[in-house]
Protein backbone atom coordinates (compact mmCIF):
# COMPACT_ATOMS: atom_id res chain seq x y z
CA UNK A 1 0.00 0.00 0.00
CA UNK A 2 1.13 3.52 -0.55
CA UNK A 3 2.51 5.44 2.72
CA UNK A 4 0.23 8.68 2.68
CA UNK A 5 1.97 9.96 5.48
CA UNK A 6 -1.08 10.29 7.70
CA UNK A 7 -2.43 12.60 5.00
CA UNK A 8 -5.11 9.66 3.86
CA UNK A 9 -8.17 10.69 5.29
CA UNK A 10 -7.95 14.82 4.84
CA UNK A 11 -7.53 13.86 1.06
CA UNK A 12 -10.29 11.51 1.34
CA UNK A 13 -12.41 14.34 2.63
CA UNK A 14 -11.17 16.40 -0.16
CA UNK A 15 -12.37 13.89 -2.72
CA UNK A 16 -15.98 14.34 -0.96
CA UNK A 17 -15.30 17.90 -1.45
CA UNK A 18 -14.36 17.75 -5.17
CA UNK A 19 -17.74 15.41 -5.71
CA UNK A 20 -19.90 18.19 -3.55
CA UNK A 21 -19.10 20.84 -5.99
CA UNK A 22 -19.39 19.11 -8.86
CA UNK A 23 -22.73 17.56 -8.59
CA UNK A 24 -24.09 21.09 -7.26
CA UNK A 25 -22.59 22.96 -10.11
CA UNK A 26 -24.35 20.09 -12.70
CA UNK A 27 -27.62 20.92 -11.22
CA UNK A 28 -27.19 25.06 -11.33
CA UNK A 29 -25.35 24.46 -14.84
CA UNK A 30 -28.62 22.02 -15.48
CA UNK A 31 -30.89 25.03 -14.66
CA UNK A 32 -28.79 27.69 -16.25
CA UNK A 33 -28.56 25.59 -18.85
CA UNK A 34 -32.71 24.81 -19.83
CA UNK A 35 -32.95 28.36 -19.11
CA UNK A 36 -30.58 29.43 -21.56
CA UNK A 37 -31.71 27.19 -24.17
CA UNK A 38 -35.51 28.47 -23.92
CA UNK A 39 -34.91 31.65 -23.76
CA UNK A 40 -32.15 31.73 -27.13
CA UNK A 41 -35.44 29.47 -28.96
CA UNK A 42 -37.88 32.58 -27.59
CA UNK A 43 -39.49 34.63 -29.77
CA UNK A 44 -38.95 37.50 -27.35
CA UNK A 45 -35.60 39.54 -29.03
CA UNK A 46 -34.83 40.77 -25.67
CA UNK A 47 -33.97 37.39 -23.94
CA UNK A 48 -32.58 35.83 -27.18
CA UNK A 49 -29.78 39.18 -26.85
CA UNK A 50 -29.45 38.28 -23.13
CA UNK A 51 -28.97 34.33 -23.94
CA UNK A 52 -26.63 34.76 -26.65
CA UNK A 53 -24.42 37.28 -24.90
CA UNK A 54 -24.56 34.74 -22.17
CA UNK A 55 -23.36 31.84 -24.13
CA UNK A 56 -20.93 33.74 -26.58
CA UNK A 57 -19.33 36.01 -23.68
CA UNK A 58 -18.70 32.92 -21.31
CA UNK A 59 -17.89 30.52 -23.71
CA UNK A 60 -15.11 32.53 -24.94
CA UNK A 61 -12.92 33.24 -21.65
CA UNK A 62 -11.53 30.95 -19.50
CA UNK A 63 -12.96 29.34 -16.51
CA UNK A 64 -9.81 30.29 -14.13
CA UNK A 65 -10.46 34.06 -14.92
CA UNK A 66 -14.52 34.13 -14.52
CA UNK A 67 -13.46 32.23 -11.08
CA UNK A 68 -10.86 34.72 -9.68
CA UNK A 69 -13.41 37.59 -11.30
CA UNK A 70 -16.59 36.17 -9.36
CA UNK A 71 -14.41 35.46 -6.12
CA UNK A 72 -12.30 38.51 -5.59
CA UNK A 73 -15.18 40.90 -7.38
CA UNK A 74 -17.67 39.36 -5.72
CA UNK A 75 -16.04 39.99 -2.50
CA UNK A 76 -15.46 43.42 -3.31
CA UNK A 77 -18.95 44.01 -4.49
CA UNK A 78 -20.21 42.66 -0.87
CA UNK A 79 -17.45 45.13 1.07
CA UNK A 80 -19.10 48.38 -0.70
CA UNK A 81 -22.18 46.88 0.14
CA UNK A 82 -21.66 46.50 3.59
CA UNK A 83 -20.23 49.59 3.82
CA UNK A 84 -23.09 51.33 1.71
CA UNK A 85 -25.66 49.48 4.65
CA UNK A 86 -23.30 50.97 7.39
CA UNK A 87 -23.48 54.78 5.80
CA UNK A 88 -27.01 54.38 4.91
CA UNK A 89 -28.64 52.51 7.53
CA UNK A 90 -25.76 52.14 10.39
CA UNK A 91 -26.19 48.55 9.85
CA UNK A 92 -22.98 46.49 10.69
CA UNK A 93 -22.96 43.72 8.30
CA UNK A 94 -19.94 41.87 6.99
CA UNK A 95 -20.33 39.73 4.38
CA UNK A 96 -17.35 37.01 3.64
CA UNK A 97 -17.53 34.99 0.17
CA UNK A 98 -17.46 31.54 0.69
CA UNK A 99 -14.92 29.74 -1.15
CA UNK A 100 -17.52 26.74 -1.71
CA UNK A 101 -20.33 28.82 -2.70
CA UNK A 102 -18.35 31.01 -5.17
CA UNK A 103 -16.89 28.08 -6.59
CA UNK A 104 -20.34 26.58 -7.15
CA UNK A 105 -21.85 29.55 -8.44
CA UNK A 106 -18.94 30.11 -10.82
CA UNK A 107 -18.33 26.40 -12.28
CA UNK A 108 -22.42 26.39 -12.52
CA UNK A 109 -22.70 29.46 -14.41
CA UNK A 110 -19.74 28.69 -16.90
CA UNK A 111 -20.83 25.37 -17.64
CA UNK A 112 -24.78 26.87 -17.92
CA UNK A 113 -23.95 28.36 -21.21
CA UNK A 114 -21.97 25.10 -22.37
CA UNK A 115 -25.69 23.09 -21.44
CA UNK A 116 -27.45 26.29 -23.22
CA UNK A 117 -26.03 25.31 -26.56
CA UNK A 118 -26.33 21.72 -25.71
CA UNK A 119 -30.11 21.52 -25.10
CA UNK A 120 -30.79 24.12 -27.68
CA UNK A 121 -29.42 21.98 -30.30
CA UNK A 122 -31.14 19.00 -28.93
CA UNK A 123 -34.56 20.89 -28.48
CA UNK A 124 -34.04 22.14 -32.74
CA UNK A 125 -33.43 18.25 -33.18
CA UNK A 126 -36.79 17.54 -32.54
CA UNK A 127 -39.39 16.71 -35.46
CA UNK A 128 -41.16 19.76 -36.02
CA UNK A 129 -43.79 17.29 -37.05
CA UNK A 130 -44.68 15.52 -33.43
CA UNK A 131 -45.08 19.14 -32.42
CA UNK A 132 -47.46 20.01 -34.76
CA UNK A 133 -49.15 17.10 -34.05
CA UNK A 134 -49.44 17.86 -30.53
CA UNK A 135 -51.35 20.83 -31.07
CA UNK A 136 -53.39 19.13 -33.64
CA UNK A 137 -54.50 16.94 -30.67
CA UNK A 138 -55.80 20.29 -28.71
CA UNK A 139 -52.13 20.33 -26.38
CA UNK A 140 -51.20 23.29 -24.87
CA UNK A 141 -47.78 25.07 -25.24
CA UNK A 142 -46.64 23.75 -21.47
CA UNK A 143 -48.27 20.22 -22.49
CA UNK A 144 -45.97 19.98 -25.82
CA UNK A 145 -43.51 20.84 -23.88
CA UNK A 146 -43.29 18.39 -21.21
CA UNK A 147 -44.83 15.40 -23.11
CA UNK A 148 -42.89 15.89 -26.60
CA UNK A 149 -39.87 17.98 -26.65
CA UNK A 150 -38.48 17.54 -23.59
CA UNK A 151 -38.52 13.77 -22.93
CA UNK A 152 -36.82 13.94 -26.94
CA UNK A 153 -34.66 16.68 -26.50
CA UNK A 154 -33.36 14.67 -23.55
CA UNK A 155 -32.31 11.81 -25.76
CA UNK A 156 -30.56 14.03 -28.24
CA UNK A 157 -28.77 16.25 -25.38
CA UNK A 158 -27.54 13.29 -23.52
CA UNK A 159 -24.10 12.95 -25.24
CA UNK A 160 -23.59 16.31 -25.35
CA UNK A 161 -24.72 16.71 -21.21
CA UNK A 162 -22.57 13.92 -21.00
CA UNK A 163 -19.01 15.52 -22.34
CA UNK A 164 -20.21 18.09 -20.58
CA UNK A 165 -20.26 16.66 -16.96
CA UNK A 166 -17.09 15.05 -17.68
CA UNK A 167 -15.29 18.33 -18.40
CA UNK A 168 -17.28 19.96 -15.66
CA UNK A 169 -15.87 17.34 -13.16
CA UNK A 170 -11.87 18.21 -14.04
CA UNK A 171 -12.74 21.90 -14.30
CA UNK A 172 -13.53 21.54 -10.40
CA UNK A 173 -10.21 20.90 -9.88
CA UNK A 174 -9.95 24.97 -10.48
CA UNK A 175 -11.12 25.55 -7.10
CA UNK A 176 -8.01 24.40 -5.02
CA UNK A 177 -7.01 27.84 -6.40
CA UNK A 178 -9.42 30.07 -4.70
CA UNK A 179 -8.20 28.18 -1.78
CA UNK A 180 -11.06 25.48 -1.41
CA UNK A 181 -10.01 22.62 0.18
CA UNK A 182 -10.50 20.10 -2.56
CA UNK A 183 -8.46 17.09 -2.93
CA UNK A 184 -5.86 18.81 -5.37
CA UNK A 185 -5.08 21.23 -2.88
CA UNK A 186 -5.33 18.94 -0.14
CA UNK A 187 -2.69 16.60 -2.23
CA UNK A 188 -0.44 19.56 -3.35
CA UNK A 189 0.20 20.85 -0.19
CA UNK A 190 0.57 17.30 1.48
CA UNK A 191 2.60 16.80 -1.70
CA UNK A 192 4.79 20.30 -0.91
CA UNK A 193 5.06 19.15 3.03
CA UNK A 194 6.61 15.66 2.69
CA UNK A 195 8.56 16.61 -0.73
CA UNK A 196 7.55 13.53 -2.17
CA UNK A 197 4.78 14.75 -5.27
CA UNK A 198 3.77 11.38 -6.48
CA UNK A 199 2.86 9.82 -3.46
CA UNK A 200 -0.28 12.08 -3.42
CA UNK A 201 -1.05 13.51 -6.88
CA UNK A 202 -1.08 10.11 -8.66
CA UNK A 203 -3.42 8.85 -6.11
CA UNK A 204 -5.73 11.70 -6.56
CA UNK A 205 -5.16 11.19 -10.62
CA UNK A 206 -6.75 7.82 -10.12
CA UNK A 207 -9.64 9.14 -8.29
CA UNK A 208 -10.43 11.33 -11.95
CA UNK A 209 -10.07 8.28 -13.72
CA UNK A 210 -12.44 6.23 -11.56
CA UNK A 211 -14.81 9.33 -11.29
CA UNK A 212 -14.81 9.47 -15.06
CA UNK A 213 -15.25 5.68 -15.73
CA UNK A 214 -17.96 5.58 -12.90
CA UNK A 215 -19.65 8.42 -14.76
CA UNK A 216 -19.29 7.17 -18.27
CA UNK A 217 -21.17 3.60 -17.08
CA UNK A 218 -24.14 6.03 -15.55
CA UNK A 219 -24.24 8.00 -19.01
CA UNK A 220 -24.03 4.88 -21.04
CA UNK A 221 -26.82 2.97 -19.42
CA UNK A 222 -29.11 6.97 -19.45
CA UNK A 223 -28.23 6.34 -23.18
CA UNK A 224 -30.08 3.33 -23.37
CA UNK A 225 -32.77 4.08 -20.98
CA UNK A 226 -33.73 7.47 -23.24
CA UNK A 227 -33.13 5.45 -26.12
CA UNK A 228 -36.19 3.14 -25.50
CA UNK A 229 -38.21 3.37 -28.86
CA UNK A 230 -35.63 4.28 -31.21
CA UNK A 231 -34.40 1.75 -33.83
CA UNK A 232 -30.85 1.17 -33.89
CA UNK A 233 -28.87 1.50 -37.40
CA UNK B 1 -19.69 58.54 -25.15
CA UNK B 2 -18.59 60.95 -22.78
CA UNK B 3 -19.32 58.66 -19.60
CA UNK B 4 -17.36 55.96 -21.09
CA UNK B 5 -14.24 58.28 -21.70
CA UNK B 6 -14.80 59.48 -17.88
CA UNK B 7 -14.26 55.92 -17.31
CA UNK B 8 -10.33 56.67 -18.61
CA UNK B 9 -10.19 59.86 -17.16
CA UNK B 10 -8.55 59.66 -14.10
CA UNK B 11 -7.63 55.99 -14.23
CA UNK B 12 -4.62 54.86 -12.54
CA UNK B 13 -4.36 50.83 -13.55
CA UNK B 14 -4.04 51.38 -17.59
CA UNK B 15 -0.85 53.33 -16.86
CA UNK B 16 1.85 52.23 -19.43
CA UNK B 17 3.48 50.00 -17.23
CA UNK B 18 0.36 47.89 -16.27
CA UNK B 19 -0.02 47.46 -20.53
CA UNK B 20 3.00 45.98 -20.47
CA UNK B 21 2.96 43.88 -18.08
CA UNK B 22 -0.78 42.93 -20.15
CA UNK B 23 1.95 42.66 -23.31
CA UNK B 24 4.10 40.71 -22.16
CA UNK B 25 1.53 38.51 -20.44
CA UNK B 26 0.30 37.97 -23.65
CA UNK B 27 3.43 37.50 -25.45
CA UNK B 28 4.08 34.29 -22.82
CA UNK B 29 0.04 33.10 -23.49
CA UNK B 30 0.52 33.11 -27.45
CA UNK B 31 4.01 31.61 -27.57
CA UNK B 32 2.57 28.74 -24.93
CA UNK B 33 -0.24 27.79 -26.11
CA UNK B 34 1.14 28.12 -30.17
CA UNK B 35 4.17 26.06 -29.57
CA UNK B 36 2.12 23.35 -27.49
CA UNK B 37 -0.20 23.22 -30.34
CA UNK B 38 2.48 22.64 -32.75
CA UNK B 39 4.61 20.42 -30.74
CA UNK B 40 1.66 18.39 -29.73
CA UNK B 41 -0.23 17.76 -33.25
CA UNK B 42 3.46 16.63 -34.52
CA UNK B 43 3.26 14.15 -31.59
CA UNK B 44 -0.42 13.34 -32.22
CA UNK B 45 -0.59 12.68 -35.81
CA UNK B 46 1.44 9.36 -35.46
CA UNK B 47 -0.19 8.50 -32.35
CA UNK B 48 -3.54 8.55 -33.86
CA UNK B 49 -2.77 6.72 -36.77
CA UNK B 50 -1.12 3.90 -34.76
CA UNK B 51 -4.18 4.44 -32.54
CA UNK B 52 -6.36 2.45 -35.12
CA UNK B 53 -3.71 -0.51 -35.60
CA UNK B 54 -4.98 -3.67 -35.23
CA UNK B 55 -1.89 -4.73 -32.76
CA UNK B 56 -2.56 -4.67 -29.18
CA UNK B 57 0.81 -3.66 -28.13
CA UNK B 58 0.67 -0.52 -30.56
CA UNK B 59 -2.68 0.66 -29.29
CA UNK B 60 -3.36 -0.42 -25.63
CA UNK B 61 0.13 1.57 -24.54
CA UNK B 62 -2.12 4.90 -26.84
CA UNK B 63 -5.05 4.05 -24.99
CA UNK B 64 -3.71 4.17 -21.77
CA UNK B 65 -1.98 7.59 -22.59
CA UNK B 66 -4.98 9.63 -24.19
CA UNK B 67 -7.44 8.33 -21.17
CA UNK B 68 -4.93 9.54 -18.45
CA UNK B 69 -4.22 13.07 -20.46
CA UNK B 70 -7.97 12.94 -21.05
CA UNK B 71 -9.14 11.92 -17.50
CA UNK B 72 -7.48 13.72 -15.16
CA UNK B 73 -7.40 17.90 -14.29
CA UNK B 74 -4.81 19.58 -16.92
CA UNK B 75 -3.53 21.27 -13.24
CA UNK B 76 -3.07 17.72 -11.65
CA UNK B 77 -0.58 17.16 -14.71
CA UNK B 78 0.53 20.33 -14.21
CA UNK B 79 1.78 19.88 -10.64
CA UNK B 80 2.85 16.64 -11.12
CA UNK B 81 5.20 17.76 -14.04
CA UNK B 82 6.31 20.73 -12.21
CA UNK B 83 6.88 19.39 -8.49
CA UNK B 84 7.23 15.83 -9.48
CA UNK B 85 10.08 16.13 -12.24
CA UNK B 86 11.85 18.29 -9.28
CA UNK B 87 11.72 15.08 -6.94
CA UNK B 88 13.27 12.79 -9.32
CA UNK B 89 16.87 11.63 -7.58
CA UNK B 90 19.63 12.77 -9.08
CA UNK B 91 18.06 15.40 -11.94
CA UNK B 92 19.25 18.47 -10.48
CA UNK B 93 22.83 17.45 -11.22
CA UNK B 94 22.32 16.06 -14.97
CA UNK B 95 21.51 18.71 -18.05
CA UNK B 96 17.53 18.51 -18.30
CA UNK B 97 17.87 20.43 -14.57
CA UNK B 98 18.90 23.42 -16.80
CA UNK B 99 15.46 22.97 -18.62
CA UNK B 100 13.08 21.98 -16.16
CA UNK B 101 14.58 24.31 -13.44
CA UNK B 102 12.30 27.38 -15.00
CA UNK B 103 8.76 27.40 -14.99
CA UNK B 104 8.35 27.49 -18.45
CA UNK B 105 9.24 23.96 -19.51
CA UNK B 106 7.37 22.24 -17.03
CA UNK B 107 4.62 23.53 -18.26
CA UNK B 108 4.65 23.54 -21.86
CA UNK B 109 5.73 20.03 -21.26
CA UNK B 110 2.02 19.34 -19.31
CA UNK B 111 0.06 21.80 -21.77
CA UNK B 112 1.79 19.57 -24.84
CA UNK B 113 1.21 16.05 -23.75
CA UNK B 114 -2.57 17.19 -22.99
CA UNK B 115 -3.12 18.48 -26.23
CA UNK B 116 -1.45 15.67 -28.07
CA UNK B 117 -4.01 13.04 -25.89
CA UNK B 118 -7.10 14.92 -27.14
CA UNK B 119 -5.69 15.36 -30.51
CA UNK B 120 -4.91 11.65 -31.11
CA UNK B 121 -8.43 11.16 -30.12
CA UNK B 122 -9.36 13.93 -32.69
CA UNK B 123 -7.83 12.16 -35.39
CA UNK B 124 -8.51 8.40 -34.30
CA UNK B 125 -12.02 9.81 -34.39
CA UNK B 126 -11.62 11.22 -38.23
CA UNK B 127 -9.81 7.76 -39.16
CA UNK B 128 -12.53 5.16 -37.99
CA UNK B 129 -14.81 7.71 -39.89
CA UNK B 130 -13.55 7.15 -43.12
CA UNK B 131 -16.05 5.83 -45.22
CA UNK B 132 -15.28 1.88 -46.05
CA UNK B 133 -16.20 1.69 -49.87
CA UNK B 134 -13.35 4.70 -50.29
CA UNK B 135 -11.02 1.88 -48.53
CA UNK B 136 -12.23 -0.76 -50.73
CA UNK B 137 -11.93 1.27 -53.64
CA UNK B 138 -8.10 2.04 -52.81
CA UNK B 139 -7.76 -1.53 -52.08
CA UNK B 140 -9.10 -2.64 -55.39
CA UNK B 141 -6.75 -0.19 -57.31
CA UNK B 142 -4.42 -2.16 -55.61
CA UNK B 143 -2.73 0.67 -53.31
CA UNK B 144 -0.64 -0.23 -50.30
CA UNK B 145 -2.10 0.66 -46.55
CA UNK B 146 0.86 3.23 -46.56
CA UNK B 147 -0.31 4.46 -49.69
CA UNK B 148 -4.04 4.28 -48.74
CA UNK B 149 -3.11 6.00 -45.86
CA UNK B 150 -1.11 8.92 -47.08
CA UNK B 151 -3.69 9.18 -50.55
CA UNK B 152 -7.42 8.10 -48.96
CA UNK B 153 -7.93 8.06 -45.38
CA UNK B 154 -5.54 10.76 -44.20
CA UNK B 155 -6.34 14.05 -46.83
CA UNK B 156 -9.95 13.06 -46.21
CA UNK B 157 -9.88 12.48 -41.88
CA UNK B 158 -7.72 15.44 -41.75
CA UNK B 159 -10.37 17.61 -43.15
CA UNK B 160 -12.98 15.43 -41.04
CA UNK B 161 -11.00 16.58 -37.90
CA UNK B 162 -10.73 20.19 -38.67
CA UNK B 163 -13.94 21.68 -36.90
CA UNK B 164 -13.07 19.20 -33.41
CA UNK B 165 -9.80 20.29 -33.72
CA UNK B 166 -10.81 24.10 -33.49
CA UNK B 167 -12.59 23.59 -30.28
CA UNK B 168 -9.18 21.78 -28.82
CA UNK B 169 -7.24 25.08 -30.22
CA UNK B 170 -9.78 26.38 -28.22
CA UNK B 171 -9.90 24.78 -25.42
CA UNK B 172 -5.99 25.28 -25.05
CA UNK B 173 -6.24 28.93 -24.96
CA UNK B 174 -8.47 29.04 -22.28
CA UNK B 175 -6.41 26.11 -20.57
CA UNK B 176 -2.97 27.91 -20.90
CA UNK B 177 -4.87 30.44 -18.03
CA UNK B 178 -3.91 27.84 -15.74
CA UNK B 179 0.02 28.53 -16.46
CA UNK B 180 -0.58 31.37 -13.86
CA UNK B 181 -0.74 28.53 -11.08
CA UNK B 182 2.75 27.94 -11.38
CA UNK B 183 4.73 31.57 -11.34
CA UNK B 184 4.01 31.78 -15.26
CA UNK B 185 3.53 35.82 -16.11
CA UNK B 186 0.76 35.24 -18.74
CA UNK B 187 -2.19 36.98 -19.41
CA UNK B 188 -3.66 35.76 -16.52
CA UNK B 189 -0.70 35.71 -14.42
CA UNK B 190 -0.51 39.64 -15.86
CA UNK B 191 -4.17 40.01 -14.56
CA UNK B 192 -3.31 38.57 -10.94
CA UNK B 193 -0.15 40.89 -10.25
CA UNK B 194 -2.17 43.71 -11.15
CA UNK B 195 -5.47 42.76 -8.61
CA UNK B 196 -3.09 42.55 -6.53
CA UNK B 197 -1.20 45.71 -6.97
CA UNK B 198 -4.33 47.91 -7.02
CA UNK B 199 -6.53 45.38 -5.81
CA UNK B 200 -8.86 45.99 -8.30
CA UNK B 201 -10.43 43.10 -9.65
CA UNK B 202 -13.02 44.00 -11.94
CA UNK B 203 -10.70 46.12 -14.04
CA UNK B 204 -7.74 43.51 -14.08
CA UNK B 205 -9.86 40.53 -14.75
CA UNK B 206 -12.56 42.03 -17.02
CA UNK B 207 -9.80 43.62 -19.34
CA UNK B 208 -7.99 40.07 -19.72
CA UNK B 209 -11.42 38.48 -20.08
CA UNK B 210 -12.11 40.59 -23.31
CA UNK B 211 -8.53 40.09 -24.68
CA UNK B 212 -9.01 36.42 -24.07
CA UNK B 213 -12.19 36.65 -26.13
CA UNK B 214 -10.99 38.49 -28.79
CA UNK B 215 -8.45 36.28 -28.99
CA UNK B 216 -10.88 33.35 -29.59
CA UNK B 217 -13.08 35.30 -31.83
CA UNK B 218 -9.84 35.53 -33.84
CA UNK B 219 -9.45 31.61 -33.94
CA UNK B 220 -12.92 30.58 -34.81
CA UNK B 221 -12.90 33.37 -37.61
CA UNK B 222 -9.31 32.05 -38.70
CA UNK B 223 -10.67 28.15 -38.15
CA UNK B 224 -13.91 29.14 -40.08
CA UNK B 225 -12.30 29.97 -42.80
CA UNK B 226 -9.96 27.42 -43.34
CA UNK B 227 -12.53 24.89 -43.01
CA UNK B 228 -14.72 27.11 -45.83
CA UNK B 229 -11.57 26.26 -47.93
CA UNK B 230 -10.88 22.96 -47.20
CA UNK B 231 -14.39 21.60 -47.30
CA UNK B 232 -15.64 23.49 -50.27
CA UNK B 233 -15.74 20.58 -52.31
CA UNK B 234 -19.02 19.60 -49.65
CA UNK B 235 -20.90 22.63 -50.10
CA UNK B 236 -23.70 22.21 -52.53
CA UNK B 237 -23.17 24.70 -55.80
CA UNK B 238 -25.64 27.54 -56.84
Amino acid sequence: MIDLHGYGPSIFQGAILTIEVAVLSLILALMLGLAGAIAKLSKNPFARTIATIYTTVIRGVPDLVLMLLIFFGGQMMMNEFSDWLYDEFEIDMFFNIDEFIAGVVTIGFIFGAYMAETFRGAFQSVNAGQIEAGYAYGMNRRQVFFRISFPQMMRHALPGLGNNWLVMLKTTALVSIIGLADMVRLASEAAKAVHEPFTFLIPVAFVYLALTAVSEWILGRLQVKYSAGVAKG
Amino acid sequence: MDAFLNLFADNTIFNPTTLMHYWSGFVMTVQLVFLALVIGLFIALPLGILRTSSNPFVRLPIWAFVYFFRGTPLLIQLYLIYYGTAQIKGIQDTIFWNILSEAFYPCLIAFVLNTAAYTTEIIRGAIEATPKGEIEAAKAYGMSAAKRMQRIILPSALRRGLPAYANEVIFMLHASSIASVVTIVDLTGAARDIYARYYAPFEAFLFVAAIYLCLTFALIFMFRSIENKVMAHTKPLS
